[in-house]
């Protein structure tokens, strides 16, 4: 290994021995090709062509007179396949073609990350399962129809509470078992080294289109940065490119749940401390004994008991900070940018709008809220929560 | 604070001493399963039915390197609110029970963390644990954990799986003690109808390499996989997710559960010799 993946204290690489010669081989890959102008122009025309970047950077002028300073959305949710996930799926995708990797797999949990690895399992002809928990094949069901429709195999979890974390292990399982033929896209910024920093570098461009432009739009940095976390892939891809601004704050939403001081929530940098799971050393929602506590957030892609180690770590420089937004102010933010804007978010974004609604602001302020998906694969159970039934007698 | 002196006795050299014949038999179980009265019983029985050296797994709610078999005796135990001092506790009535033969923990890594790395180690020694092996813990992380092992006089185990690239292995066997712990497969814990061939070339690789005792495990069920890992190199033979599905098959039998596992362990056995 070229590196340990710390930052700070946090990350590294607590997996059996039988992964460890494969994580040295994905790092090696990394290395390789991360600064390979033919990989990163086919990369880039991918991103363009076929994903839709750059994303745009949108003043959202009546949620910003609500809320009384000037807020841009960043359109993430306008990305082929739905959300930010893309920008990891080909980036990866195109690592495990070029490393000769004969199959796919992946965990999900909004299915977003599962759709973008199975979008990108059709566009390179590499044969994709996908590793979903029955609680959110249950929840986001049009994902699950749209993975299948791109020729991907669900394999559902139904250990535990039957959502992301289950996932993460049965889809560590199978590449411990098939781990020489078999490429395991991983989609967030946790897990073992070396995904955290693997999933930031193509996550990253969210950050950079943005810094340039707010910068052409306002002519100078925004207050600050808002993204939902969940393991924390499109906040550090939003984040990144702003973390040398010290003037920019960068604001992480937790899910609430139903409370944090309830049982029911996925509030991992607000409630949990550090500790080993999953791969690396983060701050993980746990009990005393280090047993990994069962979570809940309406949001699947948030509902999660861990979160990134470069996360823990800009927590305790200070250079971050973290809050959370209940189920239901995700859900009255969920309608109110329907409403107000015609942008119907996802669920887990929702929760970043959700804290900008209940934040201190200025008139002055410029925030930019990372509008990480669009909201289609919740219509069902987002309506359904606020009691929109949409039948007519 | 020890009130007991036995466990002064260097551990380590109870594997030297029961695994130098070179044809040891280790059951894996995990301790509090199906409850902690009945693992006791189950672990003694082990003991009487002839077993060399005793894997023990302590139960965790996100176990990566095990199969299903195995998780779901996690989820029983954890169920029953069944803590660390409680397994420490039935080592310690172990240890009473019998004081010669070896006793492994398999554990996962957060579990130690949580406790204080160093505490963990000397609760452990204290009760008369003589080896650990953290299934998540490669050795590029295991700096802490080896000084406090060694500290405790406990073997820090360590996995060499088929993967392990010949630097990898150096760097292992550098610093495992006690006994080496070979991965007859790329996969996790359960068993399987086949012993997978690739097993007796990684024997053959790591067997020069060191001298301490080297037990396979992983996939092992069968009479035959004994005589044949025994016949290929192997010093011992560790057996778990067999064991506990014949826990699992009589969870309403609990006098059943362990004449099942008595005679299992004992066919076992014999096949080593």
């Amino acid at each position: 290994m070229k590196s340990k993946g710390k930052f700070g204290k946090y990350g590294g690489m607590f997996v059996p021995e039988t992964l460890m010669p494969a994580l040295e081989e994905l790092e090696r890959a990394f290395h390789t090709y991360k600064n390979d102008k033919t990989f990163n122009a086919e990369l880039n025309d991918l991103l363009k062509t076929y994903a839709g970047r750059p994303t745009p950077l949108y003043h959202a002028k009546k949620l910003s007179a609500q809320c009384g300073c000037t807020i841009y959305l960043k359109r993430e949710d306008l990305l082929h396949g739905g959300a930010h996930k893309t920008n990891n799926g080909l980036g990866q995708g195109l690592l495990a073609k070029r490393m000769g990797k004969k199959r796919l797999i992946a965990e999900t949990g909004a299915g977003q990350h599962g759709f973008a690895t199975a979008l990108v399992g059709a566009y390179f002809g590499i044969p994709t399962e996908i590793y979903m928990g029955v609680e959110d094949i249950k929840r986001q069901h049009m994902n699950v129809l749209r993975m299948l429709l791109c020729g991907a195999k669900i394999n559902p979890v139904s250990t535990g509470t039957g959502t992301l974390k289950e996932a993460i292990n049965d889809a560590l399982r199978d590449w411990i078992t098939n781990i020489k033929t078999t490429y395991y896209v991983f989609g967030t910024v946790a897990g073992p080294h070396p995904y955290p920093t693997i999933v930031k570098h193509f996550q990253k461009i969210i950050g950079k289109e943005t810094r340039q432009q707010i910068l052409k739009a306002e002519e100078r940095l925004p207050n600050a940065i808002i993204a939902c976390v969940g393991g924390g892939s499109n906040a550090m891809g939003i984040f990144d490119a702003f973390k040398n601004d010290n003037t920019v704050r960068l604001i992480g939403v937790e899910p609430a749940g139903k409370g944090i001081n309830t049982k029911f929530h996925g509030a991992t940098l607000a409630k949990g401390k550090e500790g080993v799971f999953q791969g690396s050393l983060s701050y993980v929602l746990q009990n005393e004994e280090g047993q990994i506590q069962d979570t809940y957030s309406i949001s699947a892609g948030l509902d999660y008991p861990g979160v990134g180690p470069e996360h823990a770590f800009l927590r305790d420089i200070k250079r971050a900070e973290y809050f959370s937004a209940t189920d239901k102010e995700a859900l009255e933010a969920f309608k109110l940018l329907s409403e107000c804007e015609g942008i119907i978010p996802a669920l887990e974004s929702a929760h970043a709008i959700a804290y900008v609604l209940k934040m201190k602001k200025k008139k002055s302020d410029i925030i930019i809220i990372n509008l990480s998906g669009r909201g289609d694969k919740d219509l069902y159970h987002a309506c359904n929560a606020l009691g929109i039934k949409g039948t007519y007698e | 604070m020890r009130a007991m002196h036995w466990e002064l006795k260097e551990p380590m050299n109870r594997y030297k001493k029961a695994l130098r014949k070179k044809n040891a038999f280790i059951p894996f179980t995990v301790v509090g399963d199906p409850d902690l009265k009945t693992s006791e019983n189950m672990i003694r029985t082990m003991i009487d039915s002839g077993a060399d050296a005793l894997e023990l797994g302590v139960a965790f709610t996100d176990p990566i390197a095990d199969g299903s078999t195995i998780q779901k005796a996690d989820d029983r135990v954890l169920k029953k609110q069944t803590k660390l001092n409680d397994v420490f506790s039935v080592v310690k009535n172990i240890r009473k029970y019998n004081n010669t033969i070896p006793i492994g923990l398999l554990i996962y890594y957060n579990l130690i963390y949580q406790r204080g790395i160093e505490k963990f180690y000397r609760e452990a020694a204290h009760v008369g644990v003589d080896g650990v092996l953290v299934a998540d813990l490669p050795i590029e992380e295991a700096d802490l954990v080896l000084t406090a092992a060694k500290k405790a006089d406990i073997a820090p185990i360590f996995i060499v799986a088929p993967t392990t690239t010949k630097e990898r292995l150096h760097k292992i066997l550098r610093h495992a003690r006690g006994f080496v712990y070979v991965v007859s497969l790329l996969g996790v814990t359960g068993t399987r109808n086949h012993i997978n061939p690739e097993v007796y070339k990684l024997l053959r690789l790591v067997r020069p390499k060191t001298k301490i005792p080297l037990c396979v495990g992983f996939g092992i069920s069968k009479p035959e996989h004994v005589k044949i890992l025994l016949s290929s190199g192997a010093d011992g033979v560790i057996v778990g997710s067999a064991i506990v599905k014949l826990i699992e098959k009589n969870l309403s039998n609990k006098k059943k559960m362990i004449i099942e596992i008595s005679s299992y362990v004992k066919k076992m056995k014999a096949a080593t010799q």
